[in-house]
């Protein structure tokens, strides 16, 4: 049971980053239910790679004896979160443009005349 | 080795260094003038399609090609543990229409955004949406597949933002970015679970091991949704015409591209990552390909009848067209996972997919032409709106001459080439069942009134006072417009060259995946 919390964890952070996106109409607030996934979904990716006993993959001052974990979920993990932090700031630049154009973060003041 | 050996045998990871590099450089080179950057830009997306041509010869001749990044192919516990493209004949069917729809956008844009302010940005954009799209399309690797799309959708959101100073567009933009990033983090998930069981993101490899318990079936599930959302398909559409609208012509006309990389996934998912277990009894996962072709059909084009802009009218018509790719797909699909018909019985099985494919091409070209057209009227009359146009075919004569050709490709009609790929999908739907083709014919006509309702009313009718000093658009428009339509009635008249070089071995590759695991076990 103990060894299963954190894909418990990860996945009550993605359901709760979706219920965040789905009900919530403040941009900002969409916008941490995003990163809010993203943290679910990295979460699940190191804890795949984590195996009992395992030590942190860093090669240089490692005890002779020990087994090192796999480094590919971390490094998936690392892209992950580099990729992460320039969407956000993509998206926040956005949200800056569309806050000057409309003096509004309600999701529900955008989108009017079009069909 | 001499230097065009070597050249050649790294052509590979050129198509996506090529274009990354010269991203990277545009705006150093915009620093010492704007031409010299425009020509800079055409020349790197030139060389790029020409390394596209020359590693497509190779595809057809040899077969499936790997290039593994850094060194020979290394394999621990069984585990390839190298970054890799494999390249077969459809990866590099995609690449081709992707670079052809590049090529003509870089073209286009010169005359387009002439007088823009920070065109050096959008031609960054423009290369980095390149290069993503052919790294998705070439890519060996789950992950890789998931960086590249990341890298297209960041730069294909900039890009519909282009124009910051209108809040529809950063509304569009953003949200592009919010969905394909939803998208993207599943997809992510999705490959977790994949590796969490089979201890590998290689696609030829996971497609070895995969056997379909319970957790496969949910990432299959995930993974088509994902990427379903990304190219658009009803019921996860609302973004496209926004998108699409929105966008500067010449990024929609990439952003086409974009959205057939996607669908592309949706392809290599279902018969290459899940090849194997596909065919097994009791899943008919083509029927649900079909039924979301005929609702994309259905919805786009009745969507399309009630719009009165422009470009908005030509993204839902965009939509519909994506419903005959699924369809063609998902016929195929039908019958190849159906035990007692089987592949070798039912040669119509072929005939839909390979419909499909070459409707994939010919999609593209059709709505990128109608886009480019779009563009051209904004140019030259700064109007989308169709209520107020009308008389335009007395000052722009050749723009009218484009949006005849586009107007009978994209509802099929014979001499061009929307028709030889439709005519294969009504014939093969038939057989699966007579009410699919009919659906199908039906929504091709609609598609047909909805762009006559464009042309009377933009290009017919008496000529209107305001529009009085409207001028043809600059030379490089036509010229882009120009390459598109000629490529269009080649297509149209000379099918069977294109059907039996390019797109049979691309539909060989989508079922026979067998092909696909050989280019990395032969390594092994």
């Amino acid at each position: 049971m103990i060894a299963n919390i954190p894909y418990i964890a990860a996945a009550a952070l993605i359901i709760i980053g979706l219920y965040t996106i789905i009900f919530r109409k403040n941009l900002i607030k969409m916008l941490i239910g995003i990163t809010i996934i993203e943290s679910g979904v990295n979460l699940f990716l190191i804890t795949l790679g984590y195996r009992k006993g395992g030590i942190a993959p860093i090669f240089t001052g490692a005890p002779a004896e020990s087994t090192m974990m796999f480094p590919v979920p971390q490094a998936l993990t690392l892209t992950s979160i580099v990729i992460g932090v320039a969407v956000l700031a993509l998206m926040l630049s956005f949200i800056v443009h569309m806050y000057r154009h409309t003096k509004s973060l309600d999701v529900r003041k955008f989108g009017g005349d079009d069909q | 080795m001499n230097f065009i050996d070597l050249i050649m045998s790294h052509a590979p990871a050129l198509l996506v260094v090529i274009p990354l590099l010269g991203a990277f450089l545009t705006p150093l080179i915009s620093k010492i003038n704007d031409k010299i950057r425009n020509i800079f830009v055409i020349s790197i997306l030139g060389i790029t399609a020409v390394f596209v041509l020359l590693v497509a010869q190779q595809v057809l001749d040899t077969g499936t090609i790997t290039y593994v990044f850094g060194s020979s192919l290394q394999t621990q516990n069984n585990t390839v543990i190298r970054i890799l493209f494999e390249i077969d004949a459809l990866s590099i069917f995609m690449a081709l229409v992707s670079i052809i729809l590049a090529f003509v956008a870089s073209i286009y844009s010169w005359g387009f955004l002439e007088n823009e302010t920070g065109q050096d940005k959008y031609y960054t954009l423009l290369l980095l949406m390149t290069a993503g799209m052919l790294g998705m399309v070439l890519t060996g690797d789950l992950f890789n597949f998931f960086v590249f799309i990341e890298i297209t959708s960041i730069a294909s959101a900039a890009l519909i933002a282009f124009w910051t100073n209108r809040v529809k567009a950063v509304e569009a933009g953003f949200k592009y970015i919010f969905i394909s990033t939803i998208g993207a983090l599943f997809i992510l998930f999705a490959l977790a679970l994949l590796y969490g069981q089979y201890d590998a993101l290689n696609i030829a490899q996971l497609a070895d091991r995969i056997t379909f318990t319970y957790l496969d079936k949910i990432a299959l599930i995930i993974f088509i949704s994902a990427l379903a959302m990304k190219g658009g398909i009803v019921p996860m559409h609302m973004w496209v015409p926004d998108a699409y609208g929105r966008a500067p012509a010449s990024a929609s006309l990439v952003l086409v591209a974009a959205t057939q990389a996607s669908l592309y996934g949706v392809f290599r998912v279902l018969f290459t990552l899940y090849g194997n277990v596909i065919h097994l009894p009791n899943i008919s996962f083509g029927w649900i390909l079909v039924i979301l072709g005929l609702i994309t059909m259905l919805v786009g084009v009745i969507m399309a009848m009630i719009q009165t802009d422009f470009k908005r009218l030509i993204a839902y018509g965009a939509v519909a067209e994506l419903g005959y790719i699924f369809l063609g797909v998902g016929t195929g699909l039908t019958i190849i996972a159906n035990p007692d018909i089987g592949i070798s019985s039912a040669p119509f099985a072929v005939e839909a997919m390979k419909g499909s494919i070459f409707h994939i091409i010919n999609d593209a070209l059709d709505v990128g032409l109608l886009f480019m057209i779009a563009g051209a009227v904004y140019y030259a009359t700064k109007e989308t709106s169709l209520n107020s146009l009308g008389g335009l075919a007395r000052n722009m004569k050749y723009t009218t001459i484009f949006f005849i050709i586009g107007l009978l490709a994209i509802s099929g009609i014979p001499p061009m080439n929307g028709f030889a790929s439709k005519l294969l999908i009504y014939e093969s739907t038939y057989q699966l069942n007579p009410i699919i083709s009919i659906i199908a014919i039906l929504s091709s006509i609609m598609l047909l009134a909805v762009f006559v309702k464009i042309f009377q009313s933009v290009f017919l009718g008496p000529k209107l006072k305001k529009f009085d000093d409207v001028k043809e658009v600059p030379k490089s428009m036509l010229i882009a417009m120009g390459i598109v339509a000629s490529i269009i009635i080649f297509f149209g008249l000379f099918p069977d060259l294109i059907v039996s070089n390019l797109v049979e071995p691309a539909v060989n590759a989508l079922i026979h995946p067998e092909n696909y695991l050989q280019g990395l076990t032969g390594g092994l």
